[in-house]
């Protein structure tokens, strides 16, 4: 009989992947207010991903606990994720005006550390990278501090439930690569690994009394102090409009003239 | 329907005149012939200097031009098939006031185009006129942020004026499923309905001026950007939802609303027909003011997008009915809470058996695939009977039951490759009490058709309704025009008709 899983999820509150940001006036920073707001696709993949590992039966699951830190709002995502079908939810109340900006990615991977330790899971699944930074960091540097062997970019995720072994697939240049470990261990998702499903009523209403806890940063008593500082936050150059030539002729001259040829 | 296919009966001033309520096969097109004129080269050479550039003239009286003729021939359901020898792109207002002097004066009929997204055959040739297409004319002229007023040529596509809207935080009243391909002429041409109609009212209301060519080639400068001017008769009416058939909108003014700050998507499972309408009712009631639209879907409909688009649907189960519901609003927190009231209410006194709520913007996109891939997903078999109508709201699924009923008895319906009717499908604006009556067909079948019609025509007249609700009348609907207006009113239209267009050059054959 293999272990009960304990799964930690992750998610972040993001601008929603469909919007197009803006880079606010002073230049420090993308504009965020008024702005539609969304949970990270890849986290979404990962809340589907822990419920498919219960649904799927195979090896228990005890618990599917998703964990967010970040302002009032990011509770949102929270309900969703619990009307996907996480169990309950913890929220790490952070607002970037008063805690001094948002946190990053070493401060976090420390937050979930103490999370992990506190409510005794045995694997974490995180999305490979949160689309407003693209850091891409938190799950590695998470795996560094707790010691845990860990496979990212998952397209695929099979439970052994003899060996307790975990094989993971995942999609590299030319190939798949797999990768075989033991429990705890950490994963982050990437795009192929499932369609994650849409929140229903029923579940939604379910989802109202899943239990919600508000914590703070002291509550874990970690140091998520700043080490990065933005200098500046600029639009990519705008793409130069091409131009049309007449013929065969025109078109060689043209590349003649930009030195292509 | 290819042309061979027509028979066609000739009207001429002095023919008795056909009453189209009577039993009549849709087949035999009532053409009143006008003596227009064969296009010679010496027309073609004038266009050409007239016009310029190599690229504004497609012209297939000198040469072989099939290929590139094609797109304009033909339209997206190749149901109708032109013949046209000569397709012109305009740039501007003043050469399409040219253009169509010319053709007024040498006789040539004109069929004005714009993206060639219409279902009724309007924007198709239906011998050899020359088409006028919009497609060059595609600039915004102006919007004015503090009214909401944007003035543009009649090309412009509606997805591109929308995106331009979108980054002045307005929205354009009308969306419909062809947003991609469509022109705003086109748009206004034939009073399109759409999926926000429910919210932002019809082109009649929202169209506050128009700039046209008439067939004598006199621009109408009636670009007006006034809510109100209570001058006289409102001609510009007239011009929305003509079709073409009395001048070519060249511009439009418009009024754009503000475009909404939180927009939610639900997609519902119902048992039935009955249940739908109460969800109606109560979204009436719950969400009022933010209610911007209300689709229905039958099972069978989600059933064939889910065979031919090969995608999970939305809820576990399976269900008779669903319902699409979009609210737009102004502020996140209250839509919310209101839709979730709703929902509650719905979903605890069993109007509604499941749901799903859009939780990001991909999910809205994705739930509307479910609504607007329809018309797409059902052209995979063949061809589609089309039928756009409207009926007062405690009968619209009737039709689609009866219509069934009807093809069943007669055998016609089935999985069986050797049937030709795939199903009988139902959907539409529920909110503007507008049903989609469609049967995808393995092959166009003269059975099915017998069976269709003039039946669907009569069990909408019995109930008053109306047998083009938003498509227009084209070439499909223009013999049935009888059964949804009086006798007095054809002749009304037929007056203004000829008043405007004495030689019959635009549009012909089509419309009235």
């Amino acid at each position: 009989m293999s272990t009960p899983l304990r799964i930690l999820v992750p998610i972040k509150r993001v601008i929603d992947y469909a919007v197009k940001p803006r880079v606010n006036k002073a230049q420090t920073a993308v504009e965020t207010a008024g702005v539609k707001h969304s949970m990270n696709p890849f986290d979404e993949l990962s809340v589907e991903e822990s419920v498919r590992i219960r649904e799927r039966g195979g090896v228990p699951v005890d618990d599917i606990l998703a964990f967010t830190a970040g302002p009032a709002k990011a509770a949102e995502v929270l309900r969703t994720a619990m009307a996907m079908g996480a169990d309950r939810g913890i929220h790490v109340e952070v607002d970037p005006e008063k805690d001094g900006g948002e946190l990053e990615p070493l401060g976090v991977a420390k937050l979930l550390k103490a999370v992990v330790e506190k409510e005794k899971n045995n694997l974490v699944i995180l999305g490979k990278q949160s689309i407003d930074d693209d850091a891409g960091q938190t799950g590695q540097m998470l795996a560094g501090l707790l010691g845990w062997p860990q496979a990212t970019q998952a397209s695929e995720v099979k439970f052994s439930a003899e060996s307790g072994e975990v094989t993971v697939t995942k999609e590299v240049d030319g190939g798949v690569e797999t990768l075989r470990a033991k429990l705890p261990m950490i994963i982050t998702t990437d795009l192929r690994l499932n369609e994650p499903r849409y929140a229903s009523l029923p579940n939604i209403m379910k989802a109202k009394k899943k239990k919600l806890e508000k914590k703070t940063l002291a509550d874990y008593d970690v140091d998520v102090g700043r080490r990065l500082k933005t200098i500046k936050v600029t639009d990519p150059p705008p793409r130069q409009g091409g131009g049309k030539v007449d013929d065969v002729d025109g078109m060689i001259a043209k590349l003649k003239d930009l030195g292509a040829i | 329907m290819d042309i061979e296919d027509i028979q066609i009966y000739v009207e001429t001033p002095d023919s008795p005149r056909l009453d189209p309520t009577k039993q009549m096969p849709s087949w035999i097109l009532l053409i009143t012939f006008m003596g227009t004129r064969k296009l010679s080269s010496n027309h073609v050479q004038y266009f050409k200097q007239l016009l310029g550039s190599e690229s504004a003239v497609i012209d297939g009286v000198s040469k072989d031009a099939s290929a590139d003729l094609e797109a304009f021939n033909c339209d997206w359901l190749r149901k109708y098939r032109g013949h046209t020898k000569l397709v012109l792109r305009p740039k501007s207002t003043e050469e399409v006031s040219k253009i169509v002097k010319y053709c007024n004066d040498n006789m040539l009929a004109v069929v004005p185009q714009g993206g060639n997204t219409g279902l009724v055959g309007g924007s198709i040739p239906v011998f050899d006129e020359i088409i006028v297409s919009t497609a060059r004319m595609n600039s915004i002229r102006s919007f004015d942020e503090m009214s909401g007023i944007l003035v543009a040529d009649a090309g412009c596509i509606l997805e591109v004026v929308d995106q331009y809207l979108a980054g002045r935080s307005h929205i354009f009243p009308l969306d419909l499923g062809a947003k991609g391909s469509c022109h705003l002429g086109g748009n206004v041409s034939t009073n399109a309905g759409g999926l926000r109609l429910l919210r932002y009212g019809s082109l009649h209301g929202n169209v506050l001026g128009v700039e046209v060519v008439v067939p004598d080639g006199t621009i109408v400068d009636e670009l007006s950007t006034l809510r109100k001017n209570n001058t006289g008769y409102d001609l510009k009416q007239l011009f929305i939802g003509a079709e073409g058939t009395i001048g070519i909108i060249t511009g439009v003014s418009i009024l754009c609303p503000q475009r909404p700050q939180a927009v939610n998507v639900a997609y519902l499972g119902l048992e039935s027909f009955g249940k739908a309408q109460l969800a109606f009712r109560e979204a009436k009631r719950h969400l009022s003011e933010i209610l911007s639209a209300f689709e229905l879907m039958d099972g069978i409909s989600q059933e064939l997008v889910e065979r031919v688009a090969k995608k999970k649907p939305p809820l576990e189960g399976k269900h008779p009915f669903y319902c699409l519901i979009e609210t737009s609003g102004s502020n996140k927190e209250h839509d919310d809470e209101k839709l979730e009231k709703y929902l509650e209410f719905v979903l605890s006194n069993d109007i509604i058996s499941d749901g799903v709520l859009a939780q990001d913007e991909t999910q809205v996109q994705s739930l509307w695939s479910w609504r607007e891939g329809i018309p797409e997903c059902l052209n995979h078999w063949g061809g589609v009977y089309k039928y756009d109508v409207s009926i007062p709201l405690p009968e619209l699924y009737q039709l689609v039951d009866d219509t069934r009923e009807r093809l069943s008895s007669a055998g016609l319906i089935g999985d069986d490759e050797s049937l030709p009717v795939v199903g009988v499908v139902g959907y539409g604006h529920m909110g503007d009490s507008n049903l989609h009556l469609n049967v995808p067909t393995r092959r166009f079948d003269r059975d099915v058709e017998k069976e269709l019609e003039p039946f669907v025509y009569e069990w909408i007249q019995k109930r008053n309704g109306s047998i083009s609700a938003e498509h227009g009348l084209g070439i499909a609907k223009k013999p049935f025009i009888g059964y949804s207006r009086s006798r007095k009113m054809l002749d009304m239209m037929k007056d203004i008709k000829k008043l405007y267009d004495p030689n019959g050059i635009m549009n012909p054959y089509k419309y009235i």
